[in-house]
């Protein structure tokens, strides 16, 4: 028995060109799991495809340092992924995204602050404090939590706790709060001397009752469906998901962390023109409009808002409804591109001690 | 001439034997020593991309990740412990039971051997969670009131891991065992010893390779696991493969990530060597006597 290399090289290529044939049309979008990239699927992504005649390979598991690792290794295979916005910029500080063609896309509509030259916003949200509402009752009733000093309040609040795990983002902002500090002036006290540490102190305040530490938006929701914790941080869209799936919780956007969400293009995609029409045709109002039935995050392309069928009550359930706008803290990128590093280090310190 | 055609024989021979070992050097060279290598080469390699100590520097420097050596060692002490625990009498069960059961019983052993590590891991999470069976059971019968924590902690990482390393201790030890000769024991019996006596003094010395068997793997594994703490422990068990994750994940530092794999490659190397020192680990490892 000899093994026939040359028989193994052309069934190997043969493989690939037909592998290869199959895709190369085909823009791949990748994006996150659970309620988040199911919303997509629904409102954005199937229907944007359908339309613009833009065959999707759609996968999950979308992460900045993944995208870095394809492009610094030269093997880049996705062509559209969804980030946080501080995440795609440090992606694009590190030299790893497509700068954005702003004849194919269209934001002379969008939201300010929701896009820049390397992503394009997708959704705003926020990071809010949610609770069982069967254990501190329904937000806005006299007596439900209401702000992040509540979610230090053990004595008013007394249970159990969660935080986020092995990153910083959306961390220290709540503990600056619960300290005192108005939003406005959240970031200037984290930037001066011992902010982050006053702030993590602050958080190892309430170590004992941090029951468990979460790791993405899919396990926000399922520790709250499984009652495994009674207050936590997380994304808003999230918990309305959980809810509407029979989970018992609420949340306040009351000093809730507003950010966005966006597509980014890595370096070098296979499919980088297809990818760079299909984000114009997803970034159009008329998909945005239907995120709403899907996810409570609010559109960036402010045309949305008027086209939307959504009802009102949806519509003022959003992070990006002025009524709720206004309570929160913008999430300050010049502050995360400063002072990230250092800030994870000291909270994975924090984490391990 | 005979002996000049004999010797040039035998070097050929040597030769076709040195060459027969090329494809298997290859592939350990492909295999493990240029990745480990390149490990190497990435843990001095700064965030500017030329030589540097920081990575190494880092460590000193937080306290993180000494805890989180500490947490490694630690975990996987206490699952060697426990499988030993656990382990014994099970082998000891399954060398004493008749050749025609023995098959039934390892079954026992094997099944969860052969489920996949993360069906494995979130079934124990289902179980051990706040609102999870064990927890729900023991309230509605009214053992506890009050739900315990069993899970997102040590001792849930524990149970997960105990649960999953429990084979690599059996098997080694139940061959160890099925070695043991039983004449010696009646020997003993023979000499005036009680079942007790004999048990301790001629059994269970005679076991004592197996148990060092299984203990070095189940302790070197348990050092590389990521799953079950990640998933059983809740944030608050970080062993070194986590960090290594978290790092790459999240700050895409491989310069960092690769260093951790170096430190923790290296001292898992001088485990062995100490462990090589005060065990015969050839005899224990390939069965020699």
């Amino acid at each position: 028995m000899i093994f026939s290399f040359k028989k193994f090289f052309y069934a190997t290529a043969c493989s690939t060109l037909l592998a290869g044939s199959a895709f190369a049309d085909a823009v791949t979008v990748v994006s996150w799991g659970g309620s988040y990239g199911k919303a997509q699927d629904a409102a954005l992504f199937t229907d944007a495809s359908r339309d613009s005649g833009i065959a999707i390979n759609r996968e999950s598991g979308a992460s900045m340092s993944k995208v870095m690792l394809q492009v610094e290794s030269g093997a880049v295979i996705w062509d559209l992924v969804v980030t946080g916005s501080g995440g795609a910029a440090n992606a694009a500080k590190n030299g790893a995204l497509e700068k954005i063609d702003f004849n194919v896309v269209d934001v002379s509509n969008f939201l300010d602050n929701t896009y820049t030259d390397y992503c394009i916003g997708s959704d705003v949200f926020a990071t809010v404090g949610a609770w069982n509402t069967e254990k501190y009752g329904e937000p806005g009733t006299p007596g439900a939590p209401n702000s992040w000093a509540d979610f230090w309040d053990v004595e008013k609040y007394p249970g159990t706790r969660s935080l986020r795990l092995n990153n910083v983002d959306g961390v220290l902002e709540p503990a600056v709060m619960a300290m005192g500090i108005p939003p406005e002036e959240v970031y200037d006290f984290l930037s001066s001397e011992g902010g982050i540490d006053k702030a993590i102190d602050k958080i190892r305040e309430l170590k004992p009752h941090i029951s468990v530490y979460w790791k993405s938006g899919a396990m926000q929701a399922q520790l709250m469906k499984d009652e495994e914790v009674d207050f936590i941080t997380g994304w808003n869209g999230r918990f309305d998901n959980a809810k509407k799936d029979g989970a018992k919780v609420g949340y306040t956007f009351n000093q809730a962390l507003r950010d966005y969400d966006c597509f980014a293009i890595p370096k070098g995609a296979p499919n980088k023109d297809l990818a760079m029409k299909f984000l114009g045709e997803v970034s159009k109002a008329k998909y945005q409009a239907n995120l709403p039935f899907h996810i409570t995050y609010g559109p960036t392309n402010k045309e949305a808002y008027e086209i939307t069928t959504a009802p009102k009550e949806l519509i003022e359930a959003l992070p990006s409804h002025p009524k709720n706008f206004s309570k929160m803290l913008a999430v300050s990128l010049d502050w995360y591109a400063n002072n990230r590093e250092v800030a994870l280090e000291k909270y994975m310190e924090f984490l391990s001690e | 001439m005979n002996e000049k055609l004999l010797k040039s024989a035998e070097r050929k021979e040597q030769l076709l034997l040195t060459a027969l070992t090329i494809p298997a050097l290859i592939s350990v060279t492909l295999i493990i020593v240029i990745p480990v290598g390149w490990l190497f080469s990435l843990s001095f390699l700064g965030k500017s991309g030329d030589f540097s100590l920081e990575n190494y520097q880092k460590m000193i420097v937080y306290k993180s990740y000494f805890r989180v050596f500490k947490t490694t060692f630690n975990v996987s002490f206490l699952t060697t412990i426990f499988c030993i625990l656990l382990g014994y009498p099970l082998a000891y069960f399954l060398s004493q039971v008749p050749k025609k059961l023995v098959g039934i019983f390892m079954i026992t052993v094997l099944l969860p051997f052969w489920t996949s590590l993360l069906v494995r891991t979130y079934a124990w999470l289902v179980l051990l969670q706040k609102k999870g069976m064990i927890n729900n059971f023991a309230i509605d019968m009214g053992i506890w009131e009050t739900p315990i924590k069993l899970a997102h902690n040590l001792n849930g990482t524990l149970v997960g891991m105990i649960h999953i390393m429990l084979p690599f201790m059996v098997l080694p030890l139940y061959a160890a065992m099925q070695r043991i000769d039983r004449q010696t024991m009646q020997a003993a019996s023979n000499l005036g010893a009680s079942p007790i006596q004999a048990f301790w003094q001629i059994f269970v010395p005679l076991s004592l390779p197996g148990v060092a068997a299984g203990s070095l793997i189940v302790f070197i594994l348990c050092l590389g696991f990521y799953v079950t703490p990640a998933v059983l422990g809740g944030g608050k068990v970080i062993m070194v493969s986590m960090q290594i994750t978290a790092i790459l994940e999240d700050q895409f530092n491989w310069g960092a990530a690769s260093a951790l794999g170096v430190v923790l490659l290296v001292t898992t190397f001088i485990f062995l060597l100490l462990a090589s020192r005060f065990l015969k680990l050839d005899s224990i490892m390939f069965g020699k006597h």
